[in-house]
C-alpha cells in the first residue's frame, strides 16, 4: 500500500470529477488569498534577510534597518565574516560535526535496520524491543548530562554526535524499506553462497538508495541544526557549531570576533555594517537547509512515507 | 505490549491498514525452530551488524534512563573519583528530592506555564494543518499544489535558532515591522519581549515552522479515503460541506486520534530550545516550561538530585498519560497508538 502525497493520481489532467459542483469564484479567490499568505509568510523573511546582508551601510542607514527593496550587491559581509574568524571556524566545526556525525549516523542505522530485518532470527524479538522502546522512554536531562560528562566526551565534539546518533523512526524506516527487498532474491542469493555482508552491500543496499539518501539528509539536517548540545558539552568557543555561534552573536547581540585585521579587497567598503555581518550569518546558517531541501523533497515520497507506510 | 505493536508507534497512517493478526509466515516459523547453535551459526552476522547500534543505546539511552535513581539520592559528584563512584557513594533519601521539589513555587510555575502552552496551542495550533491539508487537496491543480507544499515544508528544516532569529528580526523591536511603524508615526509594538503575548509568540513561531510539514502525514490520510465515497454522496445530493463533514473529517478520524494520545502523551513537553532561547527575552514568569526548570534549577546550580527528581517526574506523567490516552482511545473503539496483543 503506497500513499502517493507529491504527485495527484486520483484526478489525472487537473479535471474536476463530473459529480463535483462549480468552484464559486469567491471560494476561488479567497483560497488564493490564503496561499498566497502563506508562501509569502515563508518567504517574504527570507527575502528580507538575503536582501539585507548585501546591502551597504547608507542603505541600511537610510531603511533604518532591514532592507526589503535591493539597491546594490555588496558582498563585503560576507567576505568579513569567512575572514578566518570564529565565525568561519563555527562553519567548519558544524561542517565536520554534520558529515562525520551522518556517516556514523547512517553506517550504524543500516547496520542494525538490516540485523533486525529478518523476524525469526536469534533474539530478534528483544533486540528491536530495544530500539522501540526509545520511542516511549526518555532518560532526563541530568542523567544523560552526567553519562556523557563521565565518559570524558566534555567540550569534545563526539559530545555533538554519540548521544544523538541513532534515531528510531529511521531505523524503523530503513528496516521496513529492507524488508520489503523481495525475499526471492535474498534466498537466491544465499544459495549462490553469498553472506549476509555481501547480501547487505552488493543487493539491499542498491534497491535502497532512495531511503538511505532521505534518512541521510535527515540525519544532515538535525546535525546541522542542532544547538542546545553544544551549550551543554562545549565550553571552549572555538568548538562553537554555527547555530550557537548565531545565537551568541545575533540572538543574544554580542559582536562577533571576525578577527583583528580590515578586508582589504579593492571595491569593496572595509568595515561593512554590522547587520550585513549579521544576517550574512542568518544566510549561511540557512543554505545547507535551503540546498538539502529539494532532494529530501524529491524522495520523501517514495522513501519515507513509503516505507512508514508499510512499516 | 509487544514489539510488532510498537512497530506502530513509527506507522501513523497505518493504524487502519495493518493486520490484526501477525502475518502466518512467523507462526510458521516460530513452530518448526532450529536448536540455538544452529540459528546462532546462522545468525551471528546479523547480531554483529546489531552490536554497535544497540550498545550506543544502552550507553546513552538505558543507562541515563537507570541513572535517574539518581533521584532518590542527595547526589554529591565529589563522593567518589568518578559518576559510578560517586553514585555508590552517595547518600539515598528516599523522596527528599520530590518533596524539596513539589514544595518550590518556581517548579510549580513551571508545570502550569508548559500545560497553558500545551492547551493553548492544541487550541490554536493542532487545527491548522488539518485545514491546511483539506485545503490543498481542494486543488485541481497539481501544480499549484506541488509549489505551495514546497514552500511551507521548508521552514520546518530551519533550526529554532534561526526561526528565532527570523522572529526577532521581523517583529523584534529593531525588527522591520517596528522600523515601518515608527516612520510612520505609530508607537512600536514589540512581541518579542512582551510576558503576557509570549503563549501567541511560541504558537505562531511552531506554526510558522512546522504548519506545512504538520499537513503531511493528513494528506497521506486524505488520499486513502476512497473516491466513490464522495461520489456516492454527491449523487445522493451531498454539497462540498457535508461531504466534508461526512466524508473526509470520519475519514481523519484514526490519524486525529493517533496525534492527540501522542500529544497528550507529550503534554509535559513543549520544546526545549525554543524556550531556552526566548527566556532571557520574556523573562523567566512567561518562559519558564519544565525542561529549562531543570536545566536552570539542577544543571546550571549543579543540584543533580532534584534535577533528576523533576525529570523523573516528567517522563512518569507523560508515560502514564500515554497509557491513559490509549485506553481511552481503545474504549472509543479507535485503533490508538499500540494494540493489545
Amino acid at each position: 500500500m503506497t500513499t502517493v502525497i507529491a504527485s495527484r493520481p486520483r484526478r489525472p489532467g487537473n479535471r474536476r470529477p463530473a459529480w463535483e459542483e462549480k468552484a464559486t469564484p469567491v471560494g476561488q479567490v479567497l483560497k488564493g488569498l490564503v496561499l498566497l499568505a502563506l508562501v509569502l509568510a515563508v518567504l517574504f523573511p527570507l527575502w528580507a534577510v538575503v536582501v539585507t546582508s548585501l546591502a551597504s551601510r547608507q542603505t541600511i542607514d537610510a531603511a533604518g534597518g532591514m532592507v526589503v527593496v535591493p539597491r546594490e550587491f555588496d558582498p563585503s559581509a560576507y567576505f568579513t565574516i569567512f575572514n578566518g574568524g570564529q565565525i568561519s571556524r563555527a562553519v567548519w566545526i558544524s561542517t565536520l560535526v554534520t558529515a562525520g556525525g551522518t556517516a556514523v549516523s547512517l553506517v550504524l542505522t543500516v547496520l542494525a535496520a538490516y540485523g533486525l530485518s529478518r523476524p525469526g532470527s536469534v533474539a530478534h524479538r528483544p533486540l528491536l524491543f530495544l530500539f522501540l522502546l526509545t520511542f516511549l522512554i526518555y532518560p532526563g536531562l541530568v542523567p544523560s548530562y552526567l553519562v556523557v560528562t563521565s565518559l570524558g566526551l566534555k567540550d569534545s565534539l563526539w559530545s555533538l554526535i554519540l548521544p544523538t546518533a541513532i534515531s528510531a523512526f529511521n531505523l524503523v524506516v530503513v528496516r521496513a524499506f529492507f524488508m520489503n527487498v523481495p525475499s526471492e532474491l535474498l534466498d537466491s542469493a544465499r544459495i549462490d553462497g553469498a553472506g549476509e555482508w555481501y547480501i547487505l552491500t552488493r543487493i539491499v543496499l542498491p534497491l535502497s538508495k532512495a531511503v538511505v539518501a532521505v534518512v541521510g539528509l535527515f540525519y544532515a539536517v538535525g546535525y546541522w541544526n542542532a544547538y542546545f548540545n553544544s551549550v551543554l558539552y562545549i565550553d571552549t568557543s572555538d568548538k562553537w557549531p554555527i547555530q550557537r555561534v548565531l545565537q551568541t552573536y545575533i540572538l543574544a547581540g554580542q559582536s562577533p570576533s571576525v578577527t583583528g585585521a580590515p578586508v582589504n579587497i579593492p571595491g569593496v567598503t572595509a568595515y561593512p555594517p554590522t547587520l550585513a555581518v549579521k544576517m550574512a550569518v542568518v544566510v549561511v546558517t540557512v543554505v545547507p537547509a535551503v540546498i538539502v531541501y529539494p532532494f529530501v523533497q524529491r524522495h520523501f515520497t517514495k522513501g519515507v512515507i513509503t516505507g512508514a507506510v508499510k512499516g | 505490549m509487544s514489539t510488532s505493536d510498537l512497530v506502530d508507534v513509527a506507522a501513523p497512517g497505518d493504524d487502519r491498514r495493518a493486520p490484526a493478526t501477525p502475518p502466518p509466515r512467523r507462526v510458521a516459523r516460530r513452530r518448526n525452530r532450529a536448536p540455538l547453535r544452529v540459528r546462532l551459526r546462522r545468525d551471528w552476522p546479523l547480531l554483529l551488524m546489531t552490536a554497535p547500534g544497540a550498545l550506543l543505546l544502552i550507553v546513552f539511552h538505558y543507562v541515563p534512563t537507570l541513572g535517574n535513581v539518581i533521584a532518590f539520592q542527595d547526589y554529591n559528584p565529589f563522593a567518589g573519583d568518578s559518576v559510578l563512584g560517586s553514585f555508590l557513594n552517595s547518600e539515598w533519601i528516599g523522596f527528599g528530592n520530590f518533596e524539596t521539589l513539589f514544595k518550590d513555587p518556581a517548579f510549580w510555575d513551571a508545570v502550569r506555564n508548559t500545560l497553558s502552552i500545551t492547551l493553548f496551542q492544541l487550541v490554536f495550533f493542532f487545527p491548522l494543518p488539518i485545514a491546511l491539508a483539506i485545503l490543498l487537496n481542494s486543488l485541481l491543480s497539481g501544480r499549484v499544489r506541488g509549489l505551495v507544499q514546497s514552500v511551507v515544508y521548508l521552514p520546518h528544516f530551519f533550526s529554532w535558532v534561526l526561526v528565532v532569529t527570523f522572529f526577532v528580526q521581523m517583529l523584534g523591536g529593531a525588527g522591520l515591522l517596528a522600523q515601518e511603524m515608527r516612520q510612520h508615526g505609530l508607537e512600536p509594538w514589540n512581541i518579542m519581549t512582551n510576558p503576557d503575548t509570549f503563549i501567541v509568540l511560541v504558537t505562531a513561531e511552531g506554526v510558522w515552522k512546522d504548519l506545512g510539514w504538520g499537513a503531511i502525514v493528513f494528506l497521506a490520510a486524505l488520499a486513502g479515503i476512497d473516491p466513490n465515497l464522495y461520489e456516492a454522496a454527491a449523487a445522493d445530493g451531498a454539497g462540498r460541506w457535508r461531504r466534508l463533514w461526512h466524508i473526509t473529517l470520519p475519514g481523519l478520524r484514526p490519524i486525529v486520534v493517533l496525534l492527540l494520545i501522542l500529544r497528550l502523551g507529550d503534554a509535559l513537553s513543549v520544546g526545549f530550545e525554543q524556550y531556552i532561547l526566548q527566556r532571557d527575552a520574556v523573562g523567566r514568569q512567561a518562559a519558564e516550561v519544565l525542561d529549562t526548570f531543570v536545566y536552570y534549577q539542577a544543571i546550571v546550580p549543579q543540584q543533580w538530585g532534584l534535577g533528576a527528581a523533576a525529570g523523573l517526574f516528567k517522563a512518569v506523567v507523560g508515560l502514564t498519560l500515554v497509557i491513559a490516552a490509549n485506553k481511552l482511545a481503545h474504549r472509543l473503539g479507535e485503533q490508538g497508538v499500540y494494540r493489545k496483543s
